[in-house]
């Protein structure tokens, strides 16, 4: 599967890794680097920031869409095992009602129906966030271990076509960020 | 995060009808359509007063289940300590303080118990078993005075819960808050118990030898997206006309539409859960209704109800943007307000008319009649008001409220 082989930068480095203080500082800061042009580039905070997705620039998921097709697939799944299999490979009487009795289908159609739209909620967020990883390029980094504690990152990847090993170095230090380190692939 | 820096503090003012708006003549306008539609009652009425009865009596059960349905999602509102809405819960308040006014509007339907409740013609139990077994309950005295009961739960719930908030615009007392969500609890409880009794009084005992466990969340279930329905209308339409505009946000109106969307699938939950048991059991004295609704012209309004009231809706609502525009979610909630009225007909009507859809201008004229004293009321209290609980101690969370 392609997209999950070009995930991460080629080249000797991965990215920047900027570490700020406060929520205020990252959001901030998130705000300058998306007016800034940069595209491939992610924040990492402890604890859901609320605005953050704005301050990123960030566009929405594609993920409702996946759901909606799931969910339609299954209960047209669900509905259509039913039918088949009640008014045409095995037609008996139950309870003195018509082979084809839609009420008694909508309870699996119903459960079908959500079923494969959580499915596709979980997978497909799963899939769209190229998870399960392995590894990741900022585990490396020893500040970033902080993350699920107390401290706020942002990360550009050397991919980004505005990224410069230097250059985006110092505009995040100018955002006022604690530290700046650039990370190996 | 960014909503912080625009946290804003609300002038009495702002939050008022100002002279001259057309909004301030919503009074007029409620009593204007009351007295012509109460005048064609009467003129058509005296012809025909058993179609009368139960015209009356499904605009009643109408604006009725609006009005409960706002107190409901009020004291709801308060038991889980809801920030987002307190924009919106002073034009909650002002629907729900028209139950007095409805229980009024409840008297001209005791002059014709007899036509429209077979089982209170005298003798109606001789020779009928069932209704001899239901006797108990189902007879005049015992069902006035749970009409009475009914009504004064509600009024007395109502008007707490209306004149406290009120009071606090005044005094920005915090404690009225804590104290009105200490009282949401039981008053749930209340609601939930008298709404059940009274929507199988009042709708139930049409066929006195029917009967369903689930036709009291029923009831609930139409009442609360008819409320929500008329909400979403209200709220975007204020916004249009210029009222609370800086108040009422597209995140309001936003989460208005995921409270439309999500209720109108819990109606249909509950009311195929209730088709479905009656219909697989096939038991007689509880499928007769289905029966009667599912022959004739009545057929066309059972699936129009559900298209209507759910397919439709259902995708129509789905979506993000649909939600957070003014006029597309006036829309949705104007849709579904008719087909919550679609619905009472449905289960009101068949009675009078088993053999098909029969409709009447006493209809229309009940609706203008009932309908016009609730918008006179609710148009009377809203330029008397701020149109926001001024003095909530949450107010400001849910002026900055922002969906995540």
């Amino acid at each position: 599967m392609p997209f999950l082989l070009n995930q991460l930068p080629k080249g000797p480095h991965y990215g920047i890794l900027a570490e700020f203080a406060t929520p205020a500082d990252l959001y901030h800061a998130c705000e300058r680097v998306r007016d800034a042009g940069f595209t491939r580039w992610d924040a990492h905070t402890p604890f859901p920031v609320h605005g953050l997705e704005g301050a990123m620039g960030i566009r929405r998921s594609p993920l409702p869409w996946i759901v909606l097709v799931m969910g339609l697939t299954g209960a047209a799944f669900g509905f259509g095992l039913q039918w088949w299999v009640h008014a045409s490979a095995y037609p008996l009487v139950i309870s003195g009602k018509p082979y084809f009795s839609w009420p008694a289908f909508i309870p699996i159609t119903f459960e079908l129906g959500v079923l494969f739209a959580a499915f596709g909620a979980v997978f497909g967020m799963l899939g769209l966030n190229r998870l399960p990883m392995h590894h990741h390029p900022l585990f490396r980094s020893k500040v970033f271990e902080r993350v699920t504690d107390d401290a706020f990152f942002i990360s550009i990847e050397s991919w980004d076509p505005r990224f410069d090993p230097s250059g985006t170095g110092k505009l995040l230090e100018s955002l006022g960020a604690r530290s700046v380190e650039l990370l190996e692939s | 995060m960014s909503s912080e820096h625009h946290r804003v503090a609300l002038r009495p003012e702002q939050a008022m009808i100002p002279t001259g708006h057309p909004w301030n003549r919503f009074p007029v306008i409620g009593a204007a359509c009351a007295v012509l539609g109460a005048a064609a009652c009467a003129f058509l009425g005296a012809a025909n007063p058993k179609q009368f009865f139960f015209s009356w009596l499904v605009s009643f059960l109408f604006f009725l289940s609006l009005a409960l349905g706002a107190l409901f999602f009020t004291l709801f509102m308060y038991a889980c300590q809801g920030g987002w809405g307190i924009v919106v819960r002073r034009t909650c308040e002002t629907v729900f303080a028209t139950i007095p006014v409805m229980a009024a509007l409840f008297v001209p339907l005791l002059f014709g118990l007899q036509d429209v409740y077979s089982w209170s013609v005298p003798g109606a139990a001789e020779h009928d078993a069932l209704l001899r077994w239901k006797a108990p309950f189902l007879n005049v005295p015992f069902f006035l005075i749970r009409a009475t009961i009914y009504f004064g739960c509600w009024s007395f719930i109502a008007l707490l819960y209306y004149r406290l908030s009120r009071g606090q615009d005044a005094t920005g007392d915090p404690t009225v808050s804590a104290r009105l969500r200490k009282l949401a609890g039981p008053s749930i409880i209340v609601m939930a118990l008298t709404s059940t009794f009274a929507s199988v009084d009042w709708i139930v005992s049409l066929t006195p030898h029917w009967y369903s466990t689930m036709f009291g969340v029923y009831f609930f279930a139409g009442s609360f997206v008819g409320f929500i329905a008329l909400l979403s209308v209200v709220a975007a339409a204020m916004r249009g006309a210029g009222l609370l505009d800086t108040v009422i946000s597209t995140e309001h109106l936003h989460d208005l539409g995921k409270f439309l969307f999500a209720f109108t699938s819990f109606w249909a939950y509950i009311g195929f859960s209730q088709f479905f048991l009656i219909w697989y059991a096939n038991l007689p004295e509880e499928s007769i209704w289905f029966k009667a609704r599912l022959e004739g012209s009545w057929t066309i309004v059972s699936l129009l109800l559900m298209a209507g009231h759910f397919g439709v809706p259902f995708f129509y609502l789905m979506g993000r943007t649909v939600k957070r525009r003014g006029w597309t979610l006036a829309v949705g909630g104007t849709w579904l307000l008719a087909m919550h009225f679609v619905d009472l007909y449905w289960q009101v009507m068949p009675t009078l008319h088993p053999e098909g859809v029969r409709p009447s201008a006493l209809d229309v004229a009940a609706f203008l009649a009932v309908g016009g004293c609730f918008v006179a009321a609710a148009g009377w209290l809203m330029r008397r008001q701020a149109l926001v609980p001024l003095r909530d101690p949450r107010l400001a969370e849910s002026l900055v409220f922002e969906n995540a």
